[in-house]
């Protein structure tokens, strides 16, 4: 895209946020405009209204909802971090929201208000366990029938726990739990000047 | 009743009739992938229809976590298989925007030929299969053949018909010979005659319209509410395309319509596909005559960090060596940072989001895929359509499993 019309992109998000401030500066925690991206933090308490208002204010009309997802931050107070894109059709723009979320709260569910919503929200319940009240209908959606633990949070392993395979004796499919004919090979691509946060063996004797 | 009065349908035990429930897939043909859908029928109308999703899931956000940027990319290829380098394009599209990467014109047009190429194997797809689950057989016949030539052309630019992983951030693999862009150009003269042909077959056809016009009718407060986009949207007569609307590589230099939809119903569908071929070739006839222009010419990949040095370069120099060895070994590291990339795939927006700590891995990659918000509606679609409707629905919205189970 052409260098002109990123910046046009920028200036109607700034516009956008200056609108914002002026009608739901309460609810907004922080907000940032990169690369002509318009971000939003709010809170778990604002953030229906803020959706709300969103999609019925005549000069944002997010009417369409594009997109939920969710973020693990494994290291934060707030582990989570659930991610709403919006879109207008009609003023040709769009915003991201952004909620931190404990493990143990609740996100207040917005199929109320967008029906599409709902396997978006199904979606993020299954992968990362993040539970979403008043939702009509909050079954695990991509995973297997039974299937445990939620495979998006940090702390799961990518092989997972069980794996599924064809019993020729019993004649039917057994699962069983995960073995590795070799580890698991996750390698460390930091340089060790600058990505170490241990000591090199043998830097310990430079101390002393 | 025998005394004159009404209303005394007295059932008897036999007649008194529960819904009847049918498991429709997982293995359909009609389904177009692995679907089941759970349905719940008062005679033949759908009363519920309950779609359970996932058979085909792979975990491909989760693998992306622990592999290089590089790596991933052809697990795009993966998602919507009907059309391999439209979600590449995504893909590559938010690393440029992360890492400030400016792509040569050349890979540009490239990209732009390739992308409507994509559009047209997917809509070619979609219309004849769509046929043919309500009863037509031939137009498949014809229009796989016009999908083999295409992916001919596919194989012909990076080796694989299908799985292309052509598209890299930074540019395209390798630069196309002139000879295949004289082939593209003679089989945009012989489409339209092939695209008649079909167009001749159902257009008019009484049964095919029968089948599709006044089904799974979708209002523009319908659009609204459950996210749809591509064709879902302009079939109901809002011209909205992210081409048009929010250009993204050189777009914005093409002469080309958006056709619309009057009525929004399936057969409406059908005439925009049918449509946006024959503007998918009037953009590739551009692309191909701005890659002959002086202009035009170049290298196709950004010469940097993230892709790699001229081949010739790596036999004189060292540093070149290590770069590529670098470069596929360890990957590039992108800058913290987050972004949505979306385009108008041939299926709706296509859309990735990206979450990028600094290092040569995503930390998070989220796929947003039309077809997931697509088939979340059949419940509200289909209640109150006859079940053999149900089959010209799914086959109108266009779903393929590769991306909805991701």
């Amino acid at each position: 895209m052409s260098a002109p019309a990123t910046e046009a992109i920028a200036e109607a998000a700034a516009e956008l946020l200056a609108h914002l401030e002026m009608r739901q500066g309460d609810a907004l925690r922080a907000h940032t405009i990169e690369r002509g991206e318009l971000t939003v933090t709010v809170g778990l308490g604002s953030l229906k209204d803020v959706v709300q208002f969103l999609q019925h204010d005549e000069n944002c009309r997010f009417s369409t909802l594009v997109d939920i997802t969710a973020v693990d931050y494994p290291e934060r107070a707030r582990r989570f971090e659930v991610v709403y894109h919006f879109l207008s059709m009609y003023r040709n723009h769009r915003i991201r929201v952004k909620c931190p979320v404990g493990e143990d709260q609740m996100v207040p569910s917005i199929t109320d208000l967008h029906p599409s919503a709902n396997w978006f929200e199904r979606e993020v319940f299954d992968m990362f366990g993040i539970l979403f009240s008043g939702h009509p209908d909050l079954r695990r959606i991509l995973t297997d029938y039974g299937f445990r633990g939620y495979p998006l949070r940090k702390d799961f392993p990518t092989t997972g726990y069980t794996e599924v395979r064809y019993d020729d004796v019993t004649k039917r499919v057994v699962y069983e739990p995960v073995k590795l004919v070799q580890e698991y090979r996750q390698f460390d691509f930091m340089s060790p000047w600058e990505g170490a946060d241990y000591i090199l063996p043998g830097d310990e004797k430079t101390g002393a | 009743m025998m005394d004159g009065s009404v209303n005394q349908d007295v059932l008897t035990p036999e007649q008194k009739i529960r819904n009847f429930n049918l498991n429709f897939g997982p293995q359909h043909p009609a389904a177009h992938g692995v679907l089941r859908l759970v349905l719940e029928l008062d005679g033949e109308i759908v009363e519920r229809c309950d779609p359970h999703i996932g058979l085909l899931h792979r975990g491909t956000e989760k693998l992306m976590e622990s592999r290089t940027y590089l790596q991933n990319l052809p697990y795009f290829d993966r998602l919507d298989y009907v059309a391999p380098m439209n979600q590449e394009h995504a893909w590559c599209l938010a690393i440029e925007n992360l890492t400030g990467v400016e792509v040569p014109r050349r890979a540009q047009l490239i990209r732009v030929l390739y992308s409507e190429i994509g559009r047209i194997l997917s809509h070619l797809l979609n219309v004849t299969t769509q046929a043919m689950d309500v009863g037509a057989l031939t137009p498949p016949l014809w229009g796989f053949e016009e999908r083999e030539k295409l992916m001919i052309f596919y194989e012909r630019a990076c080796g694989a018909r299908l799985h292309a992983a052509y598209f890299r951030p930074g540019g395209v693999h390798q630069d196309l010979p002139p000879a295949l862009l004289d082939d593209i150009e003679d089989w945009c003269g012989t489409f339209p005659k092939v695209l008649d042909d079909i167009d001749g077959l159902l257009t008019e056809n009484r049964i095919f319209k029968q089948r599709n016009c006044d089904i799974g009718v979708v209002s523009e407060q319908e659009i609204l509410d459950w996210g749809y986009s591509g064709v879902m949207v302009r079939g109901s007569g809002l011209a909205w395309d992210l081409r048009r609307a929010q250009p993204y590589e050189c777009y914005d230099e093409f002469d080309f319509k958006v056709p619309v939809g009057k009525n929004g119903d399936c057969y409406d569908r059908y005439l925009c596909r049918m449509a946006e071929m024959r503007e998918s070739l009037k953009i590739m006839l551009q692309a191909i005559e701005k890659l002959r222009a002086p202009e035009g010419q170049g290298d196709v990949l950004a010469r940097g960090k993230i892709t790699p040095p001229p081949r010739s370069e790596m036999k004189t120099s060292m540093e070149a060596l290590i770069h590529h060895f670098k470069l596929y070994t360890e990957g590039f590291h992108v800058p913290a940072g987050e972004v949505y990339a979306a385009v108008e795939a041939p299926k709706g927006e296509f859309g990735v989001y990206l979450v990028a700590d600094g290092t040569n891995q995503p930390y998070r990659a989220k796929i947003r895929a039309p077809g997931y918000l697509h088939l979340q509606s059949m419940d509200h679609v289909c209640k109150g359509h006859q079940l053999a409707d149900v089959a010209a629905i799914i086959g109108t919205m266009d779903v393929v499993f590769g991306e909805i189970d991701r």
